[in-house]
């Protein structure tokens, strides 16, 4: 295996970080522009249902709504990927054939990570057998902030490869990592051993994807293509509920990394009640009024 | 969306159909517009568009007679005998009112000045509103303010403020005089007359003895009537050294106190261990803030060797996202040029930049076709010799140094005529001590820039500038103390 070399690059300025974030959540997005983001967004969900309750009712509904999300719109995208717990992966992947969206599971004894790294890759060889297209992998924080970051990265390095094809999404959870120089270190890690894309939160821990952890994320993967070459994904997940902080969002992405990264292919919410909401404000910028949520179904 | 096409923001102009404004404003003295003894007008124009906005009354030396008499008058008979806490109501009273039209002032500033909406919005208007209120607190506490001492008002206050924040600079003037009890001839800039205006008609609304403020316009030779008057006790300037130095030798032996704040070059200096992306927000901060058109502009750049590169990389970068135009869209970042005569005076000085061996670069971005305008541009490959480090180009135009130590930074930063400002970007507090103690100049910002505070005292050494504004030491310029 290639050696890693692991440090902290540069510091990072809370502060200033917050300013910028609001001055970036300043922009006027308006008319076409906005039209066009509420879209853009749509396609790129990954629709998330993870819960100890679900079955594959649940998930039949959700993979039935992820490609008809509202029948009095013609035309809508629809969203990226469908994302479930492992056990549900056949299941969705029947589901979605022939639609193009993908099957996203969760896998690494998400969310806490807490398992043998031999349980973890066996976990994510058998979500790809099943037919997984992207794993979304947690890393494991216990020996992150005690500092073992070579264990980090090696175990990365190992669900990679333990991927084959399917994409790697590598879950920080900044819940626990806490500053966001941590927030930094962690994504720089994951980059270099190998992450497809790198992913907030796993949604089980409060704060979830907040704005100023998600631009020092967008900062580190725009610096990681400076220094490498390699474009590197992005998910913020949880907490992102409203088609005002999805667009927020892309204004984010679009001035910190570029036009390039406004692509379901570079750029993913992982949410489950932000597409309602798209919806919602797609029929009100076409119609020009606002329709009561019960005219959108809630798969 | 079927086929992939780039996402842009869709123009989001800030409506105008809510302002008022008239086509001719007449001189504001004891209380009423009048118009000038000689009847002439001149006009205001719009800088992004170059049309005209309104017309407004020209101040000749018997004008500025009249002003300087009924603000005379004012002060003996009213302001000065009148209770602390009763000065104190009116200066709330003109807070409350600008902070309840502060969307029709952010609109009129734009149009005026040229600036962008966000700024007059977000920094402008409610700073202005921010020092009425701070001042209002201070009119009947002034035993709080100078322990021990009794302060006693100066008499009549003759004030020249600048273009480049026409209403801010209006209530830094204003308000701290108003305060400790001195009337006042004030006089805006012959390019941006028209918040002031607007000011004056707040003050009329918050029914303020008439003459305590009077307002007259024109450019420099109304200026020089004013300067001159033999009534007047002080003089408070903020404008460029070359004018301070005039009123400087102007009021010398007269007896006028004066404060003058003046030019700056500020050192915005950036550590290997600064956090580099904030310090690069930072820098956009410091140099294109109000098209640069910022006294306390950072427009030397210091950058430690070791991350110059990365540095000035991300600052292109980044330059390349800002949005300049039609200054009344929320998203523009940059506006308009103020007038002609500053473009000129910016193109000059690239042009100069250019011919000393400087590597320009400046960003993509189209520029309207009317109106002053000016592309983002910075300067590398420049030294300490060159006249775009040592001269104030008041323009979106930074001019970039780098330094090995820490001495040697220091040594730089402070060669210079001016010492208005400066900004020190590094994660280590005890570098910052070091640093902002040995640097000349009145406010220094650490890891970050730009940031005003009514209580906060803004002043500067050297060619930039006599005496403080705001907090105590702002009040003390306006008081004798006995």
């Amino acid at each position: 295996m290639e050696t890693i070399n692991i440090q902290k690059t540069k510091a990072i300025d809370q502060v200033n970080t917050r300013e910028r974030v609001s001055r970036l959540f300043s922009r006027s997005i308006k008319n076409e522009s906005k039209m066009q983001a509420l879209y853009l967004a749509l396609s790129m969900i990954d629709l998330t249902t993870l819960e100890g309750k679900d079955s594959d009712g649940k998930v039949k509904q959700l993979c039935y709504k992820a490609s008809h999300l509202h029948y009095k719109h013609p035309g809508l995208p629809h969203v990226a990927a469908i994302c479930v717990y492992p056990t549900m992966v056949p299941i969705a992947k029947k589901e979605l054939e022939g639609t193009g969206i993908n099957v996203a599971s969760v896998a690494t004894a998400f969310p806490s990570g807490m398992a043998d790294i031999n349980a973890k890759l066996d976990e994510v060889k058998s979500v790809v057998d099943a037919g997984a297209d992207e794993v979304d992998m947690v890393i494991s924080r216990g020996r992150f902030l005690s500092g073992d970051y070579n264990y980090v990265s090696d175990e990365i390095s190992q669900v990679k490869d333990a991927c084959g094809k399917a994409h790697l999404k590598v879950i920080l959870e900044t819940g626990e990592l806490v500053t966001l120089d941590n927030v930094q270190l962690a994504s720089d890690i994951a980059m270099e051993a190998g992450a497809d894309f790198i992913k907030t939160s796993t949604g089980k821990v409060s704060p979830s994807a907040t704005p100023p952890v998600v631009l020092t994320m967008l900062e580190a993967i725009r610096d990681f293509q400076i220094k490498t070459g390699k474009k590197i994904g992005m998910k913020p997940a949880g907490g992102i509920g409203t088609a005002k902080q999805a667009i927020q969002y892309l204004v984010m992405i679009k001035e910190t990394l570029g036009d390039e990264w406004l692509s379901p292919n570079l750029f993913r919410f992982g949410a489950s009640s932000l597409a309602n909401d798209l919806l919602m404000q797609i029929m009100k910028q076409s119609t020009g009024q606002y329709q009561s949520k019960d005219y959108f179904s809630i798969d | 969306m079927t086929k992939k096409q780039i996402w842009d923001y869709s123009p989001a102009p800030e409506s105008t159909d809510h302002i008022q404004l008239k086509d001719q404003y007449d001189l504001f003295i004891n209380g009423k517009f009048i118009p000038a003894v000689d009847g002439k007008y001149f006009d205001t124009i719009n800088p992004s568009n170059e049309k005209k906005i309104a017309e407004v009354a020209e101040s000749g030396k018997a004008d500025i007679e009249k002003a300087v008499a009924s603000a005379r008058k004012a002060y003996e008979k009213t302001w000065s005998k009148m209770h602390p806490k009763e000065r104190g109501k009116y200066i709330f009273r003109i807070a409350r009112l600008l902070q309840e039209r502060a969307r029709e002032f952010s609109v009129i500033e734009t149009m005026d000045g040229g600036k962008p909406i966000r700024e007059s919005r977000d920094v402008d208007v409610p700073l202005a509103a921010a020092h009425f209120f701070y001042h209002a607190g201070w009119a009947d506490k002034l035993e709080y303010a100078f322990p021990g001492r009794v302060a006693e008002p100066l008499g009549v206050v003759g004030q020249i403020i600048p273009w480049n924040f026409p209403l801010l600079m209006a209530a830094w003037k204003l308000a701290p005089a108003l305060a400790t009890g001195n009337t006042i001839v004030l006089k805006p800039a012959e390019t941006t007359p028209l918040t002031a205006m607007k000011l004056a008609e707040i003050i009329q609304e918050a029914d303020l003895p008439p003459g305590v403020v009077n307002i007259v316009n024109g450019a420099g030779e109304t200026g020089k009537f004013l300067v001159n008057h033999g009534d007047i006790n002080k003089i408070a300037f903020t404008g460029s050294t070359d004018v301070g130095k005039y009123i400087m030798k102007s009021v010398a032996g007269s007896g006028k106190k004066y404060t003058l704040e003046l030019g700056g070059k500020a050192a915005n200096i950036i550590f290997e261990d600064a956090p580099i992306d904030q310090a690069v927000e930072g820098i956009i901060n410091a140099i294109f803030f109000n098209q640069g058109h910022v006294c306390c502009a950072g427009s030397r750049l210091y950058v430690q060797e070791g991350v110059a590169g990365e540095v000035i990389t991300k600052l292109q970068k980044r330059m390349e996202s800002l949005i300049v135009g039609d200054p009344l869209d929320k998203n523009t970042d940059i506006g308009a040029i103020n007038s002609k005569m500053q473009l000129d005076k910016i193109k000059t000085y690239v042009k100069l930049g250019k011919e000393e061996g400087g590597t320009i670069y400046q960003t993509a971005c189209s520029l309207p076709k009317k109106g002053y305008w000016f592309v983002p541009t910075i300067f590398t490959d420049v030294s300490q010799s060159n006249r775009i480090i040592q001269e104030e180009i008041f323009g979106p135009v930074l001019a970039i140094q780098t330094f090995r130590t820490v001495d040697e930074v220091i040594t730089k930063a402070n060669n210079s005529p001016y010492g208005l400002s400066g900004g020190v970007w590094t994660d280590k507090g005890s570098k910052i001590f070091k640093v902002t103690q040995d640097i000349r100049a009145g406010v220094i910002w650490a890891n970050t820039f730009n940031k005003f505070d009514p209580s906060s005292p803004f002043g500067g050494y050297k060619e930039s500038g006599v005496g403080s504004e705001g907090g105590i030491e702002g009040l003390s310029g306006y008081v004798n103390l006995v």
